[in-house]
C-alpha cells in the first residue's frame, strides 16, 4: 500500500533515466559486441523494466505480499523458459537421431 | 463510526476502506502475473526460434525501422511518465490536474498505436507478412521460412501488445469520465491507481518487445 | 412437514426471488448453485460420450460408428469431461459456496467477477455445444499440431475459443480466492487454523492463476496457425510441433492437480469429522498441498518422452516427476494416521473418502510406473495411461466431489439425503469403477493402444468387462442425481450441525442466511478442535 505520494521530481528522474536507456540500448546496438549484444540488450531492459515497477507502479512502497506475488510471476516464467530450454538447448547432444 | 458510509463506493464484503483497496490492488497485481504468463508463451516461442535461426532473425529484423522503434518507445514512456502524474493528482485531491494527465496518456497511447499501425502497413508493402506473398530480399531460399516466423512472432507480439494497449486505451477513457464526474478523491481513487498499474505493466512489456524483435545485430547492418 | 418456523426463517435461498435474483447474483453461495447445476450438465454430457466410447469397444471391430466419429467421440468425452466438469467442479460449487464461510468472510473479495466466471464457464460451453453440435471435433483433447493445425476438418477452432473463454473463468475463481485467503480472513482466523479444504482450494487457485494463461496463449496461437497459417508450429517454415507440446503440457500437467488436489481437501475434512479426530500433521498437510502446486508446475515433460524432446530433458522431467508424488503420500498417511484411533463412523461421506484414499493410492503408485522413463516408452498411449488417469480423476476426484456433495448437502440445502440409498449408490460406484477401470491396466500392459477404434479379438474380454463396469458405474451416478432432488422436496430438515463437525460453516443454521454470519465471528480454536467444540455445545445446553 502506498498512501506515501512520490514526488514529482523522483517520477522525473525516473522518466528521463528511461529515455537515457532507450537511447543507450539503440546505440549499444549498433556496436558489434558479439555474444554481448544480447546480454546488454537483455540487461538495459531489466533495469527499464525495474525502474517502471519499483517507482511508477509503486512497488518499492508495496506490502511483502505484493513483492512476493510478482517475484513469483518472474520466478515462473522463468521455469517455463529454463524447463523448455532444457529440451531445445539440449537436442543433438547425443549421437542417436532424433534425441 | 460506521466505516460502510464514510466512502460510499465501500462494498457489502469488506469491513474497511483501506481493506477494499489493498484487495483491489492485490488482484490487479495477481491479473498482471497472469499476464506475465500469458505474453510468456510468446516469449517462449521467440528464444527458441531466434536462437535456432539466427541468421534468418538479423536479416528480418534488419529490416524493421529502428529511428520509429525507438522513437515510439520514448512515446510509450511518456505516456507512463504521464500516467503516473495522473495518479498523484489523484492522491492528492486535484481533479483538473487528473484530467489533463490522463487526456496526454490517451493521445500518446493514440500516437503509439498510429505509428505502430503505419509500421504494419509498411510491413504489408513489403510484402514481408507470412503467406504467400511473403518475399525477405537479402535471405536465401532456405531461410524464407523461418524469416517469415520471425515476422509471425512480430505481428502476434506487437500484435497482441497493441490490443492490450487498446483496452488500456479504453480503460483511461472509462477513468477520464469519472475523473470528470469527479468520481476520485484523496479517499477513493483506487480505480486510478490500479488503471495505472495496468498501463506500466503494457509499458514493460514493450520495453523487452523493442530491443527483441528491433535490435538484434544491428550493427551488421543487413 | 416443514415447519412454519423454518418457513419463515431467512435464508440465501429465499432471500431474493425471480430469475434475475439468481441470474444478477453476487452470493457466493448461489453462485456455487448456479455452478452446480452448470457441472452437473455437463458431466452428463461427457458421460453420454463416454457411454457411446465403451458401446463401441465391445466389439473388436467398428461396429456403431465410423473412425473418424469414434475420434470425435473421445475428443469431446475428453475436452468436455476435462475443461467444463473436473476443472471448475470443487473448486467452483464447494469451494465457492464454503470458502468465505470458512474463513468467517461474508464473501469474496471479488463477487461480481464471481459471478463473471460462471457466465465465462457458461459461454465457453456454449462453444464447445455449438462446435459439438455442428460437426465435433476429432484431435483428441490434446489438440497436438500438426494435425489440428493443418489436417482436420472439425470444429477446432470453436473448440479452442470455448476452451479459451472457461479458461478465463478459471484464472478469475482462482484470482479471487488467493485474494480473498489473503485478505478477508476473520479476527483470529491465523493461516494455521484454516480447515484443509481452504489450504487446498488456496493451493489451487495458484495452479490456476499461474498455469492457465500459458493454455490460453497456445490456444491463441494454435487458432491463428490454422487461420493465418504464421508457421510456428509448422516444420516447413522451421516451426516446431514439439513446442506446441511444451505450451500445452506446461498448463496441462497442473491441471491435473487443479482437478485433484480440491478433492484432497475434501477428504481431510471427512476424514476428521469421520473419525472424530484432528487431522494427524495439519501443518505438513497444509504445506504438502503448496507442494503439490508448486512440483506439478516442473514436470509436464512426462507427457512428451515419446515426442521428440531430447533425452536430457525427459532425464530431467522423469526425475522430477517422482518428487511430486511425494506430498501425495504424505497424505495418505497422515489420513491413515488420522483414522488410527478415531471413532470411525461409515456415514455415506466417509465411504467416498475410503474408496478415494484406496483409489487414489492405485492411481497415483499407477503414475510413478509411466514417470519411469523406460516403462513410459512402452506404455504410453496406451490404455495404462487411460486407466492411471481415470483411477486419480473418477476415482479420485468424483469420489471426493461426491463425498463433499452428501457431506455439506444438509448445509447447502437444509435437507438430508436419504442414507441408505447414499451408501448403496457409493458400493455401486465404487463397484463399477473398479470393473470399468482395472482391466483397462491390463489392457494397456498387453498393448492396447488409446484412441483406437478397433482391436484385437484377445483384447475382446477385457473391453466387455470395462464397459459391463461403465454401466454399473453410469446407474450408480444417476441415483445421486434422483434423490438429491427427491431429498430437496421430501428429504428430513437438517439442522445446524448433522455431522458434529468443526469449522464456521456448522455454526450457522442450515441453509445459512444470505450474510453467512449474523456478527462476523471472532476465532479462538485451532482446526479440528473437538474438544473445544464439545464444550460449546456444552455450554449452549447448560
Amino acid at each position: 500500500m502506498h498512501e506515501h505520494v512520490e514526488s514529482i521530481k523522483i517520477y522525473t528522474l525516473v522518466f528521463l533515466s528511461l529515455l537515457i536507456l532507450t537511447a543507450a540500448t539503440t546505440l549499444v546496438s549498433e556496436i558489434d559486441l558479439g555474444p554481448l549484444n544480447v546480454v546488454a540488450a537483455l540487461f538495459i531492459a531489466v533495469v527499464k523494466m525495474l525502474l517502471v515497477a519499483l517507482f511508477f507502479m509503486h512497488l518499492r512502497h508495496s506490502t511483502i505480499l505484493t513483492k512476493v506475488v510478482v517475484g513469483g510471476g518472474m520466478l515462473w516464467l522463468g521455469i517455463l523458459l529454463v524447463l523448455s530450454l532444457a529440451d531445445f538447448n539440449t537436442r543433438g547432444w547425443l549421437p542417436v537421431p532424433g534425441k | 463510526m460506521d466505516s460502510h458510509t464514510l466512502t460510499p463506493e465501500l462494498q457489502e464484503q469488506f469491513e474497511t476502506a483501506a481493506q477494499q483497496k489493498e484487495v483491489s490492488t492485490l488482484g490487479m497485481w495477481i491479473f498482471l502475473v497472469t499476464e506475465i504468463m500469458f505474453f510468456g508463451g510468446l516469449f517462449l516461442a521467440y528464444t527458441i526460434y531466434r536462437k535456432e535461426f539466427a541468421g534468418a532473425f538479423e536479416l528480418a529484423s534488419n529490416t524493421l525501422n529502428v529511428t520509429i522503434g525507438a522513437v515510439n518507445t520514448a512515446v510509450l514512456i511518456c505516456s507512463s511518465f504521464t500516467m503516473v502524474l495522473a495518479v498523484r493528482s489523484a492522491q492528492i485531491g486535484s481533479r483538473k490536474a487528473l484530467i489533463v494527465f490522463l487526456i496526454l496518456t490517451i493521445l500518446l497511447g493514440g500516437v503509439f498505436l498510429g505509428v505502430k499501425a503505419y509500421e504494419w502497413d509498411q510491413k504489408f508493402e513489403e510484402h514481408h507478412v507470412p503467406g504467400p506473398t511473403f518475399h525477405l530480399e537479402k535471405a536465401t531460399a532456405d531461410d524464407q521460412g523461418p524469416a517469415q516466423l520471425f515476422f509471425s512472432l512480430y505481428f502476434t507480439m506487437t500484435g497482441l501488445h497493441a490490443l492490450h494497449m487498446a483496452i488500456g486505451e479504453g480503460l483511461m477513457l472509462f477513468l477520464l469520465w469519472h475523473a470528470y464526474k469527479g468520481k476520485y478523491t484523496p479517499a477513493y481513487y483506487t480505480p486510478v491507481d490500479i488503471g495505472g498499474l495496468y498501463w506500466h505493466f503494457v509499458d514493460i512489456i514493450w520495453i523487452y518487445l523493442f530491443p527483441l524483435l528491433y535490435l538484434i545485430a544491428r550493427h551488421k547492418q543487413h | 412437514m416443514i415447519t412454519e418456523a423454518v418457513q419463515e426463517r431467512e435464508t440465501y435461498l429465499n432471500a431474493s426471488h425471480g430469475i434475475k435474483s439468481w441470474l444478477l447474483t453476487k452470493d457466493h453461495k448461489r453462485i456455487a448453485l448456479l455452478y452446480l447445476h452448470t457441472i452437473t450438465f455437463f458431466f452428463f454430457l461427457g458421460g453420454i460420450f463416454a457411454t457411446l466410447i465403451r458401446l463401441e469397444l465391445l466389439t473388436p471391430k467398428g461396429t456403431l460408428v465410423s473412425a473418424d466419429t469414434y475420434s470425435k467421440l473421445f475428443t469431446l468425452h475428453g475436452v468436455i469431461m476435462v475443461f467444463f466438469f473436473l476443472i471448475p467442479s470443487i473448486p467452483a460449487t464447494l469451494g465457492n459456496f464454503f470458502l468465505p464461510m470458512m474463513i468467517g468472510a461474508k464473501d469474496l473479495a471479488f463477487p461480481r467477477i464471481n459471478l463473471l466466471s460462471w457466465y465465462l464457464l457458461v459461454i465457453g460451453g456454449c462453444f464447445a455445444l455449438y462446435a459439438m453440435l455442428a460437426g465435433g471435433v476429432d484431435t483428441g483433447w490434446t489438440f497436438y499440431v500438426p494435425y489440428s493445425s493443418n489436417y482436420s476438418n472439425t470444429y477446432v477452432i470453436a473448440t479452442g475459443l470455448g476452451i479459451f473463454i472457461a479458461g478465463f473463468s478459471s484464472i478469475l475463481t482462482g484470482l479471487n480466492f488467493i485474494v480473498t485467503v489473503h485478505r478477508m480472513r476473520a479476527p483470529g482466523m491465523t493461516w494455521f487454523r484454516l480447515p484443509l479444504f481452504v489450504w487446498s482450494n488456496y493451493a489451487t487457485a495458484l495452479i490456476q492463476v499461474l498455469g492457465t494463461p500459458v493454455i490460453a496463449i497456445t490456444l491463441v496461437l494454435l487458432i491463428c496457425e490454422r487461420t493465418l497459417h504464421i508457421g510456428i508450429f509448422d516444420p516447413a517454415r522451421g516451426g516446431d510441433p514439439v513446442l506446441f507440446q511444451h505450451l500445452f503440457w506446461f498448463y496441462s500437467h497442473p491441471a491435473v492437480y487443479i482437478m485433484v488436489l480440491p478433492g484432497l481437501g475434501v477428504i481431510s475434512e471427512l476424514v476428521s469429522v469421520f473419525s472424530k479426530k484432528p487431522v494427524f500433521g495439519y501443518k505438513i498437510v497444509a504445506f504438502s498441498s503448496v507442494a503439490i502446486a508448486v512440483l506439478g508446475f516442473l514436470v509436464w515433460g512426462h507427457h512428451m518422452f515419446v515426442s521428440g524432446q531430447s533425452v536430457y530433458a525427459a532425464l530431467v522431467f522423469s526425475f522430477l516427476s517422482y518428487f511430486v508424488a511425494i506430498p501425495s503420500a504424505i497424505k495418505v498417511f497422515n489420513w491413515t494416521a488420522t483414522l488410527h484411533g478415531g471413532s470411525i463412523s461409515y456415514a455415506t461421506p466417509m465411504l467416498y473418502a475410503f474408496g478415494f484414499i484406496g483409489l487414489f493410492t492405485v492411481g497415483g503408485l499407477t503414475g510413478l510406473f509411466v514417470a519411469c522413463l523406460g516403462v513410459d516408452v512402452h506404455v504410453h498411449d496406451t490404455y495404462f495411461v487411460i486407466a492411471h488417469f481415470h483411477y486419480i480423476m473418477v476415482g479420485g476426484t468424483i469420489m471426493a466431489y461426491l463425498g463433499g456433495l452428501h457431506y455439506w448437502w444438509p448445509k447447502m440445502s437444509g435437507r438430508m439425503y436419504p442414507e441408505g440409498w447414499a451408501k448403496l449408490s457409493a458400493l455401486v460406484i465404487y463397484l463399477g469403477f473398479n470393473l470399468t477401470f482395472f482391466p483397462q491396466f491390463i489392457l494397456g500392459y498387453l498393448g492396447m493402444p488409446r484412441r483406437y477404434w478397433n482391436y484385437p479379438d484377445e483384447f475382446q474380454v477385457l473391453h466387455v468387462m470395462s464397459t459391463a463396469g461403465a454401466s454399473v458405474l453410469a446407474v450408480g451416478y444417476l441415483m445421486p442425481l434422483i434423490y438429491f432432488m427427491w431429498s430437496l422436496r421430501y428429504g428430513p430438515i437438517a439442522g445446524p450441525n448433522p455431522w458434529g463437525a468443526t469449522g464456521l460453516e456448522w455454526q450457522t443454521s442450515s441453509p445459512p442466511p444470505a450474510h453467512n454470519f449474523e456478527e462476523t465471528p471472532i476465532v479462538t480454536t485451532e482446526a479440528y478442535d473437538y474438544a473445544a467444540l464439545a464444550a460449546m455445545e456444552e455450554a449452549k445446553v447448560g
